[in-house]
């Protein structure tokens, strides 16, 4: 257990080094940072001002070894817009971006895995085509249609919820749920098919042909063992929450590090835009990491081979 | 050869595959709903010029804000209204299919061709090349794509070509993930090893062998791969940052919409809406495909 740990923070460690690798280099070779920065009617003059000041004149590689270098401190740079180290900026905005991704992820689970549950069990009745039209429907919805559909039903027409800003916590339900809706189709087709393979296998019928009542049965016997990729699958879907929030945030206006990213693009914020991707991947990076370690913990073939 | 097989029951005629496979698709609901909806908008958007009933850049800002015609106000002069700047929203919603339809296919085959390539070779040849191909993979999956497109359309400008080719480069994951796994299932099978010691290069075998019969799973995968790149390029259009005004894209018609949520809902629902159906109708006939060409889905 110890080895396959190590061997995949290893594995984990490299993929993170890459992702910023890339991500800087394609940030900075799409286009000239110091035209983005000093603006489209900049002259001659202040752009080579930029160039000098931002230090964007060295070579490339040059470049990314010191932001690396002063990254794995923590130190991500300023941001060029605030005047404000790219750390504080972040800091202030990841809280409720966490809070989001959470309620987000709750919806999800709550909704997915009784739904994929009771499918299962039930096969082709009304419950079961029910959580399939919300499956199908889900993955066919883009997210920021859903979220303005929310903002118009709840928001404009029944004035139940407030539409924009993150306030109090009846800010977060219609992004949470926006958000989690998302991410529940996968969720509830894994549960659904885990747990129909795991109701047909012999160890189920012998716990029922024994005589145990369907409760336990379903439980104790059946869903602990369904739910095993279920679990790695939630702890990836978690981080990309984190990740695909800043549509909805963008929607809903709600101040956190997506929204964040998409009005520093908009700024030609390089600093701020290149510390959230780290940020990002670092956290999916994370999350497949802990699901693997979980999924060998809870699965034993799988340390083996 | 042509020989003729005596059948002692001659009435019985025994289906080709082929025919087994079109029953099948006959018979299966999401298949017909999604591939005929599917054609609508394509015939919808190949003929928008024939069809639409005004320019969908002609500005009239006497007209603007004109509901459907299903509201009171509405006229049959614009069926769905017009939008704030008095453009006509059915002519814009048909030029809009053609952009959905060129992003989704055009980012699909890039996509697939170059993770096809790579998950072909790494299943066939396995080693070293699989190794490599997996910490690709690996890598682009911790790669926060809607954010690094979102920068990069923003750097280098929002065009078409620019968000087609930004998708193309970067939603070749699943593709190789897909080859890879059904490649690695054929390359153990008999027919794989009797072509090769029959001495075929390695290219045929790869090109007669094996590509045929990954062939299903290609199909489904681009069906998935095509709604992602719509999906993706709504959201970026949506938030200003994919393809640019004047081009009706469905997400930026969304977009321009969001300040007249209040009093013009429709706005946003028309345009929401078929981005909806038209990922909802190939991923039926995605479905649809998987469960026909599935050797268990063969009655």
């Amino acid at each position: 257990m110890l080895v396959y740990t190590g061997k995949r923070i290893v594995l984990a460690l490299l993929v993170a080094v890459t992702v910023s690798f890339i991500s800087f280099m394609i940030l900075n070779l799409s286009g000239d940072p110091a035209i983005a920065l000093a603006g489209a009617d900049a002259t001659p003059e202040e752009i080579k001002f930029v160039r000098e000041k931002y230090g964007l004149d060295r070579p490339i590689l040059v470049q990314y070894i010191e932001w690396a270098g002063r990254a794995i401190q923590g130190n991500f740079g300023e941001s060029p817009y605030f005047n404000q180290p790219v750390k504080d900026i972040i800091g202030d905005r990841i809280g409720v971006t966490l809070i989001l991704g959470l309620c987000a992820f709750l919806f999800a689970v709550c909704l997915a895995i009784p739904l994929g549950v009771i499918a299962a069990i039930r096969p082709n009745t009304w419950i079961d085509r029910t959580a399939l039209t919300i499956s199908v429907f889900g993955q066919a919805m883009p997210n920021f249609f859903f979220g303005l559909i929310l903002i118009i039903v709840f928001g404009v027409i029944l004035r139940w919820l407030p539409i924009s800003g993150g306030e109090s916590w009846r800010h977060f339900i219609m992004p949470a749920i926006a958000l989690g809706y998302y991410g529940s189709p996968a969720l509830m087709r894994l549960t659904r098919t885990g747990m129909m393979e795991v109701l047909a296998s012999d160890y189920i019928r012998t716990a029922r042909s024994k005589g145990l009542r369907p409760g336990p049965v379903l439980f104790k016997h059946a869903l602990r063992n369904a739910i095993i990729p279920v679990v790695s699958l939630a702890f990836v879907l978690f981080g990309y929450m984190l990740g695909g929030a800043f549509v909805i945030e963008y929607v809903f206006a709600v101040n956190g590090v997506g929204f964040l990213a998409v009005r520093s693009i908009e700024r030609a914020d390089l600093p701020v835009v290149q510390a959230i991707i780290l940020l990002l991947s670092f956290i999916y990076v994370t999350m497949t990491l802990l699901s693997d370690i979980l999924n060998a913990y809870l699965d034993p073939r799988i340390r083996v081979k | 050869m042509n020989t003729e097989i005596s059948v002692p029951f001659k009435d019985i005629s025994f289906p080709t595959p082929r025919q087994m496979t079109l029953r099948q698709a006959r018979r299966h609901k999401g298949f017909l709903l999604g591939s005929s909806v599917l054609l609508l908008i394509i015939i919808m958007a190949l003929l928008a010029p024939l069809l639409a009933p005004h320019d969908p850049y002609d500005q009239n800002l006497s007209k603007r804000l004109t509901p459907p015609v299903w509201h009171a106000k509405g006229t049959w002069d614009h069926p769905l209204g017009t939008d704030n700047l008095g453009r006509d929203y059915l002519s814009r919603l048909m030029y809009g299919a053609r952009i959905s339809l060129i992003i989704g296919v055009a980012a699909m085959l890039i996509s697939g061709v170059i993770g096809t390539t790579m998950g072909v070779l790494a299943g066939f040849f396995g080693g070293r090349v699989d190794m490599v191909v997996n910490a690709m993979i690996t890598t682009r999956l911790a790669l926060p794509i809607m954010l690094v497109a979102l920068a990069v359309v923003a750097l280098v400008g929002g065009s078409l070509q620019i968000v087609v080719l930004v998708l193309g480069l970067m939603i070749w994951n699943r593709f190789a993930l897909v080859m890879r796994a059904s490649t690695q299932q054929l390359r153990s099978m008999d027919y794989v090893s009797a072509a090769k010691a029959a001495g075929c290069s390695t290219p045929r075998i790869i090109l007669t062998e094996v590509m045929p019969n990954i062939m299903n799973n290609l199909i489904v995968v681009a069906t998935l791969e095509i709604t992602r790149a719509i999906l993706i390029e709504a959201s970026l259009s949506f938030l200003g940052m994919g393809v640019q005004p004047p081009l009706p894209s469905w997400g930026l018609m969304v977009a321009e919409a969001k300040g007249f949520m209040l009093f013009s809902p429709w706005m946003i629902a028309i345009p929401g809406a078929a981005i909806f159906i038209l990922v909802l109708s190939i991923n039926l006939l995605g479905d649809g495909i998987r469960d026909i060409t599935a050797p268990e889905g063969r009655s």
